[in-house]
Parts: C-alpha cells; structure tokens; sequence
C-alpha cells in the first residue's frame, strides 16, 4: 500500500503558509523520495516536499514514523536494490537522483548496540575464569572445591587474563570511538559463544589440579610474562593513538602515524599493530602457560584478525593515496 | 545462519548437498556472516547469489569456465571422470560381493582400499576451491570433504569391530550413488552436453539419499562408542605437559548431535535449490 507522508506543508495548506517562511524557503526545489522493499519492489514510504539538503539519516527518521518496527539502525537504503548501502550523512540532493529519488530499503535485522556486545562478550571470560580459578563446585573432583593452586604460575596467569578483560572492558567504555552504532543482534550470541567458550576451555586446564607447570620453569614464565606485560601495552598505546585521530562524536578516518610513544612506532610497520599486539599478548599467554588450548584460541584471534588487518588495509590504501607503502597489514614485512 | 548451512555437510548428505550446482552458490553471505564479526567493522558483505537460476547458473558456469585455462578444463575432466569410474567400480564390486556371498559381513573389507582411495583422493577438490578452479568456497568442500574423511578413517578404519554393522553399508551406498551422479554431472557439465536425467538424478536423488547416508552414518557412529569408550582410544588424558585433554568419546557424541542443526539446514537448503533449478522458481531469500 502506498502511504503518503507529506514532509512540511500539504499543497491545501501553502497557501495559508507563513508568509515569514515563504521568504526565508526561497527555494522551492523540494524532492520526492520514494522507498521501495529492495526484494519485493513494494512501496513502503512515499515523502513528499523532502528538503533536498536532507541526509539520509533524517530520511531514515522520517521513514520509522510510518514504520515504527523498523528503527534507524535496522534500516539499510540504497540507490540500487543490489547496490551499497547509503551512508546517514549522505545528503540527499548530493546523490545521482531526479526530483523524486528512489531508494531501496532491507532490513538489516534487529540490531545490537557495539558498547553492548562488547561489554557482555568480554565480561564473560573475566567471570567465567574465576569460577575455574576459584575451583567453584562442580567442576573439578568434590575433594578439590575452593583449593588454590601451588603453583606461583597458575595465579599470575589468573591475573594476566583478569587484567586483560579489565582492560577490554574499560576501553570499551572510556577509550574507543566507534564507527558504527550497531550490529546485527545474532552477532552476540555468537560472539559470546566464542569468548566465553575458549575462556571456559583455557580456565579448565589452568586451573586443573593436575595442571603441569611450564617445562622450563620461572625462566619461561618470566619472559613470557615480559612479552605479555609489552605487548598490552603496546596494544593500549595504540588504542589511544586511534583515538585520538578522531574527535569524540565524529566518524573521520585518518591514517594513524607514530607519536611519540615509542609502542606507535609499529604503525611505521603495520596497518594494524592493536592486532599484532593482541596476538603478541596471547602468545605470550600461551608460552607463560604452556597450554595448548591457549595456543589454539591464538591461532583462531591470528586467523581472524589477520582477516579483519587486510580488510582494513585495503579500505585505507583505497581512501587514502599516499598511505605509506612499507606498511603491511599485521606481520612486518610478512602478512 | 546461512553460511552455516552450506559449510556444515555432514556425512552422506555431504556430496548430495555438494551437488547443489556445479558452480555451487554458496547460501547468500549476509553481513551476519563470520566474516564481518565483532571488534572492528569491516565493510558489510552483500552476497546475493541465492537469486541463480540454473540457467544463469550454467551461464555463470560457462563464463567462468571460458576463463578457466585449457589445462584446468582438461583436468576437471580427467578428475570427474575419474571420479566417477572410481565411485561405478566400487559400486559394481559391492553388488558382485552381495550377489556371490548373499550377505553384507566382510564386504566392507573387499572394497576398503578403492573406498580409501577414491575417498582420500577428493581432497584435490579443496584445492581445486583455493585455486580457483571450482567456484566453492574452500571452507565448504573443505567442511564437506573432512566430513567423509573423518567418517572413512577415523571411524570405520579405525574401529574394526563395526565393520560388518548394516548401517555401514547403508552409508555406502548412499555415498556411491550420490557421487556417482555428482561427478557425472561435473564432467557433462565441463563437456557442455548434460543430459536432463543426469540433471534430473542429482537433484532428486538426494532427497532419499541424504536422510538414508545420514542414518547410516549416526548408526555406525552409535555402534562404535561402546569399543571407542572401552579402550580409550584417540584420546589424551591429563596430566601431560602440554595442559590438554582430549576424550574421543565425547567427541563422538558431539559429532552426532552436531547433525541435529545441521541435517535438517542442509536439507532444505537442497530442496530450495533443487526448488530453483529444477522448476525455475525464484526464491526471495532471508537475509540470513
């Protein structure tokens, strides 16, 4: 069915209008924006007298009047139904549309806040190991509830894997800027799924009564701890350097050059380095407690950050002309 | 959901659901897709490959194919007609095996070296995917392959006491249909000249085939936990240096739930697209 939504004044009404607004709206070059399902070609939306200064995000606005369900964030428009989607600071008269411009609309899906999904994913592991750290009922044999580990290592790496969902944690809250607002509800569960998971997998073996120490002892703890302490720094440095790229509120991209923190000299080397750190830190877990299902969630986070490094190395070179060619996206000089 | 589908083939049901079209369009990638998960946005992915026709399918097989070297054309047909002249050769040595002794108990035994073989031998197929050869997605066949591997080696290899189980010959049989239809069609389909019936067989056939390989396959899994929990074996127990532990036996059990959401998506995932080639029928796909 096609509903008719008549943006500012009714044909009937313009000539009761404010005079007072006839003089400021010189420009009576309204546009018409009709909204078509992007599948099916059903007209959704028509709005009429659009100001063609109008972004899309007033667009999408205006659009959830007559439809409530659909909400903002879950509404992708596009010029072609097969085409990408539009951007919310795009304005309308800035687009390659006639007097009346039709855009295609698809439900992206409920939609989940970022803060959200990162906030529950990562509050998970930091949980989820303590009850494994504390030996909490159930888990191990009866004779072992609430007994504590002897082994120094055990307890260290309780407090690195703490610290480092701490960490996560507050930079999602004070640290990061986020590009997008949302992201399709199903990512939560499996996201959670992911995190909360692997911690469960790695906490058992930690904290097992019959866990076996590293084989080159306090050595290897020490040095594997040194790697971790560096390399969450590292990776904070570099938070803090992304941020401060962009001012609060706005979505610009920069390239990200060193400052003077010397941890940001790796941007002289890779596109990503939060990642290369991250890896870093997870190795560096790994060897401090020799356990092959740490090693195996390294392996994973490495796979999939190292896609997400290219991605994103792409994305820059594509936008930027002069982004610096030594530059790799995770691995110097590697990958 | 939808990449999930075609990635999790599992067992007989494998190459039936493979044989969803020689370029098999992989579900539609929505941008819940793995690929575009959590931390850091990449760009959203917008696949829309469920719309295919068979027609613009084997257009879009043509087109690619006109861009595949000479040497891979001639070697995607030596393959698939390998294949099938391996997969016809076990099946005719099944059927004289039955035909001679009436009974299923040592059959397993007189083909396990040309089942292993030709099974083993699929694993070019992944390769094929990751030099783009065969437009599937390497994590799909690779999913589908291993599944069959698995089920060859590390069940009805490894557990001499089910090889005589019914439900092994079950299994095989569903197989040895299935991949001969399949690696027929591939090679009329390379030769340009595929017969309706062949087209016709493997969009159909799957529809017994795959709930029947399936069976086959969870039944012999059932049949092998009792020896599998009895010796222990495949498994690693703690303490050991490297602080892991593996149960062979809850892998199985996982394994076989694993085909309660799995079946039934590739399933239907198979009937829509034999829905879409077979009947013409566009299918305005979910999003997911």
């Amino acid at each position: 069915a096609v509903l008719s939504f008549s943006v500012g004044l009714s044909a009937k009404s313009q000539r009761s209008q404010n005079p007072l607004s006839n003089i400021v709206r010189k420009n009576h070059s309204w546009k018409q924006v009709e909204i078509l399902d992007a599948k099916t070609r059903e007209k959704l939306c028509f709005l009429d007298k659009v100001e063609p200064q109008a972004t899309i995000a007033e667009i999408k606005n205006l659009f959830t009047k007559t439809h409530p369900q659909w909400y903002p964030a879950r509404q992708s428009l596009r010029l072609d139904p097969k085409g990408k989607s539009l951007k919310d600071e795009d304005v309308l008269q800035k687009l390659p549309v006639g007097t009346t411009a039709t855009l295609y609309f698809r439900d992206l899906g409920a939609q989940i806040s970022w803060v959200t999904v990162f906030l529950t994913e990562y509050a998970g592991p930091l949980f989820i190991y303590l009850l494994f750290y504390f030996r909490v009922p159930f888990i191990y044999g009866h004779k072992y509830d609430f007994t504590s580990s002897r082994h120094t290592v055990v307890h260290l790496a309780c407090i690195c894997h703490s610290f480092h969902y701490i960490k996560r944690l507050l930079e999602t809250l004070f640290v990061h800027r986020f590009s997008h607002g949302t992201m399709p509800l199903r990512n939560i569960f499996k996201n959670c799924t992911y995190y909360w998971g692997f911690a469960a997998w790695m906490a058992y073996y930690i904290n097992h009564p019959l866990y076996t120490p590293p084989t080159y002892g306090a050595q290897q703890v020490k040095l594997a701890l040194a790697i971790f302490v560096i390399c969450q720094l590292g990776n904070f440095s570099i938070h803090m350097a992304l941020r401060d790229l962009r001012p609060a509120g706005s979505k610009t991209r920069k390239i990200p050059y060193p400052t003077k923190n010397p941890f940001t000299w790796l941007f002289l080397l890779v596109s990503c380095p939060n990642y290369t750190y991250e890896v870093g830190s997870w190795i560096g877990f790994a060897i401090m407690t020799q356990c092959l299902p740490v090693a195996l969630f390294s392996l994973v986070g490495f796979t999939q950050m190292t896609i997400w490094a290219k991605g994103k190395h792409r994305s820059y070179l594509k936008e930027f002309r002069d982004y610096p060619p030594l530059r790799m996206p995770i691995i110097p000089f590697l990958l | 959901m939808g990449r999930l589908t075609e990635a999790a083939a599992a067992g007989g049901g494998a190459s039936a659901a493979r044989s969803a079209g020689p370029p098999p369009a992989p579900l539609p990638l929505s941008s819940t897709s793995p690929g575009c998960a959590a931390a850091m946005a990449s760009s959203e992915e917008d696949g829309t490959n469920g719309g295919a026709s068979e027609a613009s399918e084997e257009r879009e097989a043509v087109g690619k194919r006109r861009r595949l070297g000479l040497l891979a054309t001639i070697w995607l047909t030596f393959y698939n007609i390998a294949m099938t002249a391996g997969w016809l050769v076990l099946a005719i040595a099944m059927v004289r095996f039955y035909m001679e002794k009436g009974t299923h108990k040592g059959l397993y035994k007189s083909i396990q070296k040309t089942l292993k073989f030709f099974q083993t031998f699929a694993l070019l197929e992944i390769v094929h995917c990751l030099i783009g050869i065969v437009p599937t997605s390497v994590l799909v066949a690779g999913v589908q392959v291993s599944s069959r591997i698995f089920m060859v080696w590390l069940v009805t290899h490894s557990i001499k006491p089910i090889q005589n189980e019914e439900s092994v010959v079950l299994f095989l049989v569903a197989w040895t249909v299935t991949e001969i239809t399949r690696y027929s069609f591939y090679t009329f389909s390379l030769l340009d000249h595929l017969p309706y019936f062949i087209k016709w067989a493997r969009y159909n056939f799957f529809i017994i085939l795959y709930p029947v390989g399936v069976a086959g396959e969870l039944l012999t899994i059932y049949a092998a936990l009792p020896y599998v929990k009895k010796t222990g074996m495949f498994s690693i127990r703690l303490p050991n240096k490297y602080n892991v532990s593996f149960d062979y036996y809850y892998f199985l059990l996982i394994t076989m739930a694993s085909y309660i959401p799995l079946f039934p998506q590739l399933y239907f995932h198979m009937l829509r697209q034999r829905r879409k080639v077979l009947h013409g029928e566009v299918i305005v796909e979910k999003d997911d």
